[in-house]
Formats: structure tokens, C-alpha cells, sequence
């Protein structure tokens, strides 16, 4: 793979990169494309790729439609507790975990890995049991908690990676020049430590924004819907001309994990981010 | 922190060893713990526990008074029901199906961003972005190319003159299954990519380098060198990808929701519709435990068999 491949062998090289990029690419076009059309253009029977007069007027239906509106300010409202509450809770532990060892920690860590293995159906059940007998059912705490204590396993793993590569040295040094134990954390630690805590709130925060099944069956209410389930929804009772505030909605709903991405675009690339994401 | 630090030997071990200061430290350990492993024990261990548990009894909704424990009784119930065997029939097809389709694209995507091509830098952001989209709307953009009247598809069928191919990708009986399998893969193809890409930059090129001196052919260094070199990544992504593909839900929900008749009914489709449209707890859950035997299974199979011929 290191030697000089032919001219033609370049070639071909562009072309199925090409060929791929079409396929992954291409509905994302397709989708922006739909998300302008004026509702004419939607139902006509051949449409085309670019909307010969292209609107905003989807966005601002998607937006001012009750349902849709309302659900992105639920996600927005779920997905901040979210990630404020993974970050505050898993941060001690993090700390504990990272300069401690502890059977504890391999636990934790085989808890990501083992939590991967079983379908949702079988939490789904007990925890909505659960929910119902402290009165956290049909609401956006219960959510919150769920989403919690879902994102921690991960969260912690993530968090105490960042700890860890804080050298113990400047803790040392900062407390053989007097300062207490609380001021080297405040004052070394969690300066260090900020990245990490951003990465960390950032992850909490997309996958309960992406997070379609606990919501779709711990959150009746339909005011209460958060904006995956307010989609889905909206798929149910298409009409072609329907088609253009659903396009607008899903864009919209792309936009802070596409942020994310940006922002951690880094350490994506290198794969060390890779199991944390999933479909 | 420092002093406990500097003895971490004595956090580990639990032996106090008469020093007041390390029983508080150790103390001050467990409650930075207990924050982070209550909710997990109550919210996440526990109700796993329970799950499992109401897969040997009657639960139903709105009867989670008398339980009643009834033994092997649903999974009687499931060896008899069509639906169950025709669900598993299709989260098996459908697993495997995404799982190698998947991988033989990331790997050949992988192999080419890779290599010192212009625009790779472009090429690796494109390659990443359906991973960025949330799995709901991922499923609403293929309903739009597959839409059978305004689908981009089906467009592209009547431009390139094969009008004849034009169907309703999602409606049909033939061809609801492939179509869904499509949007697996799509949907999953940059995480495995991401990961595959992780696992050839750590190739040593000085191998590569040694056997292109030897004479050695593109393939005969990929079969040889790079493939042994990344096996161990192959065998780990496969085995997750397989995983997340057989207990996979929300895609396909907003695609098919199962249709037509049962052609896309993943097993966790089957369950949710058991427990939540008809109120079948103990049924639905009788149906997880069988996932998660079965994928245990499935594992222990591939996982021995792959990592003897790694060694």
C-alpha cells in the first residue's frame, strides 16, 4: 500500500473514492435539496435536484408548527440536564477512578463493555416500572435520569482518561507549596481537566438529543415529546407536501451533533473516540 | 490527595494499617464513587436484573400486582409463535447482512483514506458524517430517496431510462428487506470505517516498506501483512457492529415500523410491539433473554474461532 501505485491504478483509486462518496453524500444532498423546495415543487411527479425557487418557508413552518417547535426546545431542555448532570456526577468518580486503583474501575470499565450486549426491551420494562412507582413516568426528569445514568459507564471511562494524563507531579508540587487539597483541585486539576469535562458533557448531551426509544416509550404526552419522537411522529401522517417541513426539521436536528462532530473532529480521526457513538 | 496518592497501594488493599488519615482517604474514595454507582446499581445493574426475572412470569400492563412466576412457560409460548421465528428469520438476515456489507465497504473506504490521495482531508469529514446524524433522521432521509413518487431513486431510474425499476422501495414485499439492509449499512459505515482507518495507521510501514523490497505484490502485502496486522481490529468491530445490528430499533422504526407484513420485523420491533401495544411484559422480555443467549452464543462461537486463527 506504500509503493507507487500505476497511473491507471490512481485513477482507479479516485473513482471508487469517488463512487463512495457519492453514496454517502448524495442523500445528504437530497435531503438539503428537499428541505428548499416550495411545496409545489414537492408533489410534482419528476422532481429535481435543485428547487428552480428555493425557500426558507419549510424552516420557519418546521419552527412555528406547534409540534416540531416544542419538541426542539424539549431536547434542548433535556439534553442540558443531560450533560450538566453526567458531568457533575461522574467527575468524582473519575477522579477516584483515575488516581486510585480499584477493582471498581475494571467493573466500570466492563460494565460499558458488557452494557452494549442486551436490548433495550429488557431495561425498557423494569425501568418504566420503576419510574412509575416514584412518579418520574411521562416526564422529562425521569428522562433526564435515565439518560444520566446511561451516559455514565461511558462518561466515566471518557473522564478519567483526561485525569490520568494530568501528571501527578503538579499535584504534588502544588501541595508541597502549601496549598490544601481543594485548592489543588480547583486551581491545577480542573483547569487541566476542562477539555476533558467539555468532551464529556458534549457526548452526554448529543446521544440524549439523538436518544429515540426511551423517550418514545417513557414520554406519552405529546407536548412533552422530545424532537426524534416529534419526527417520527410527523413521518406517520406525511402527505407529500408534508415532506418539506420534515426535511427542514431533520436538518435542523443535525445541527448540534454536526457541531460536535466539527469540535471533536480530532480525535475522531484517531479512533479513540470510535465506540462512543453508536447508531 | 497527594498523601493518599502516594501510597495508592494502601487504597487498593483496604488495610488501614492503624493510620487514621488513610481510613478517612479511603472513605473520601467512596463517596467520590457513590454518586456514579448508586444510579448505575438502581437504574441501569437492577433493572437488567428485573428484566431478566420478567421473562419467567405473566406481567402484563396494568397487572404488575400479582406477578406471578410461571418457569419456561413464555419460552414455550415463543418456540410456537410464527411471528418470533419470523422475526428472528429477519434480525438474523438483517444483522448479518449490514454487519459484512458494512465491513467490506469500510474496509475498502478505509484502504483508500489511507493512502496519500489529494482531497483526503475532505474525503475523511464526508466519510464521518452520517455518523454525526441522529438515527431517527437518518431513517426520515432515506424515506425521501426511497419515496415512491418525490424519491430521488426512483428519479434517478426514470432519468437513466429504466422506468421499469421504479417501485416502492419500502412497500414492497421484495424489496423492503434490502432496502432497509442499504440504510444499515450507510448509517453504520463511518463508525467501522473510523475504526478500520484507526487500525491501519498503526501498521508499521517499515513492514510494508520491507516486503515492496522483497518484491512482494499490492495484494500479497495486503494479504500478508496489513490483514494480519488489523486482524484483531476486524474481529472487535464485527463482533460490536453485529451486535448493535441484531438489538438495533429506531432506523427501521421510522422506515417500516416491520412492514410490509412482517418483512422488516426485527426482533426488538417484535418486543416493543409485544410489550407496548399489546401489554405483554413477561412475553417481551422472555424475548430479550433469548437475544441475549443468543448473542452470547453467536459470540463465543465467532469470538473462539476468529482469535485462534489471529494467533
Amino acid at each position: 500500500m506504500i509503493g507507487r501505485p500505476s497511473r491507471t491504478g490512481r485513477t482507479l483509486q479516485y473513482v471508487v473514492l469517488a463512487g463512495y462518496l457519492i453514496f454517502l453524500g448524495f442523500p445528504l444532498v437530497w435531503l438539503v435539496s428537499t428541505a428548499f423546495k416550495p411545496p409545489r415543487e414537492l408533489v410534482q411527479l419528476h422532481p429535481t435536484l435543485v428547487p428552480s425557487n428555493p425557500t426558507v418557508q419549510n424552516f420557519v413552518q418546521a419552527f412555528t408548527e406547534q409540534e416540531l417547535g416544542r419538541a426542539a426546545l424539549n431536547s434542548l431542555q433535556v439534553s442540558l440536564a443531560s450533560a450538566v448532570l453526567t458531568v457533575l456526577v461522574a467527575l468524582p468518580a473519575s477522579y477516584a477512578l483515575a488516581r486510585f486503583r480499584s477493582k471498581l474501575g475494571t467493573v466500570a470499565l466492563g460494565w460499558v463493555l458488557l452494557s452494549q450486549l442486551f436490548p433495550f426491551v429488557l431495561l425498557i420494562i423494569p425501568i418504566f416500572l420503576v419510574l412509575r412507582q416514584v412518579g418520574l413516568a411521562n416526564t422529562h426528569a425521569g428522562l433526564v435520569v435515565i439518560y444520566v445514568v446511561w451516559a455514565l459507564p461511558f462518561a466515566l471511562w471518557m473522564l478519567q482518561g483526561f485525569v490520568r494524563n494530568i501528571p501527578r507531579e503538579l499535584e504534588e508540587a502544588a501541595s508541597v507549596d502549601g496549598a490544601s487539597r481543594l485548592q489543588v483541585l480547583r486551581r491545577v486539576v480542573f483547569p487541566l481537566l476542562a477539555p476533558g469535562v467539555v468532551a464529556t458533557a458534549l457526548f452526554s448531551f448529543i446521544s440524549a438529543w439523538n436518544e429515540f426509544f426511551f423517550a418514545l416509550v417513557l414520554v406519552k404526552t405529546p407536548e412533552l415529546a422530545t424532537l426524534p419522537v416529534a419526527l417520527a411522529r410527523f413521518v406517520g401522517i406525511e402527505g407529500t407536501a408534508r415532506l418539506g417541513p420534515l426535511a427542514a426539521g431533520s436538518l435542523l436536528a443535525t445541527l448540534p451533533s454536526l457541531i460536535f462532530f466539527a469540535f471533536m473532529q480530532r480525535r475522531l480521526s484517531s479512533g479513540s473516540l470510535a465506540g462512543a457513538v453508536k447508531g | 490527595m497527594t498523601a493518599v496518592a502516594e501510597r495508592p497501594d494502601v487504597a487498593r488493599r483496604g488495610k488501614p494499617r492503624g493510620s487514621a488519615r488513610s481510613r478517612s482517604d479511603r472513605t473520601a474514595i467512596y463517596l467520590l464513587l457513590l454518586p456514579s454507582l448508586v444510579p448505575i446499581l438502581l437504574l441501569s445493574v437492577f433493572p437488567l436484573l428485573r428484566g431478566m426475572y420478567l421473562g419467567f412470569t405473566d406481567a402484563r400492563a396494568g397487572r404488575n400486582v400479582d406477578v406471578s412466576f410461571t418457569g419456561l412457560e413464555n419460552y414455550r409460548e415463543l418456540l410456537g409463535d410464527d411471528l418470533f421465528w419470523n422475526s428472528f428469520k429477519i434480525g438474523l438476515l438483517w444483522a448479518f447482512g449490514v454487519t459484512v456489507l458494512q465491513f467490506l465497504l469500510a474496509l475498502g473506504l478505509a484502504l483508500l483514506l489511507n493512502q496519500q490521495l489529494r482531497f483526503r482531508g475532505v474525503a475523511r469529514v464526508l466519510a464521518v458524517v452520517p455518523w454525526a446524524m441522529p438515527p431517527v433522521v437518518i431513517g426520515i432521509l432515506w424515506k425521501l430517496v426511497y419515496h415512491p413518487d418525490a424519491g430521488l431513486l426512483n428519479e434517478f431510474f426514470h432519468r437513466v431510462g429504466a422506468d421499469g425499476l421504479r417501485t416502492n422501495w419500502l412497500g414492497d414485499f421484495s424489496t423492503a428487506l434490502p432496502a432497509v439492509i442499504i440504510v444499515g449499512v450507510w448509517a453504520g459505515m463511518p463508525q467501522t470505517t473510523v475504526v478500520l482507518l484507526a487500525g491501519l495507521q498503526g501498521v508499521a510501514r517499515e513492514l510494508h516498506e520491507a516486503a515492496a523490497v522483497d518484491g512482494a505484490s499490492t495484494w500479497h502485502r495486503f494479504r500478508h501483512v496489513t490483514l494480519p496486522a488489523i486482524a484483531p481490529v476486524i474481529v472487535a468491530i464485527t463482533a460490536l457492529d453485529f451486535i448493535w445490528n441484531f438489538n438495533s430499533f429506531g432506523l427501521v422504526y421510522v422506515l417500516t415500523a416491520g412492514g410490509p407484513g412482517g418483512k422488516t420485523m426485527l426482533p426488538m420491533l417484535f418486543a416493543y410491539e409485544e410489550a407496548f401495544r399489546y401489554g405483554n411484559y413477561g412475553y417481551a422480555a422472555a424475548l430479550g433473554n433469548v437475544m441475549v443467549v443468543i448473542i452470547v452464543a453467536l459470540l463465543a462461537v465467532y469470538l473462539r474461532r476468529r482469535l485462534r486463527e489471529a494467533n
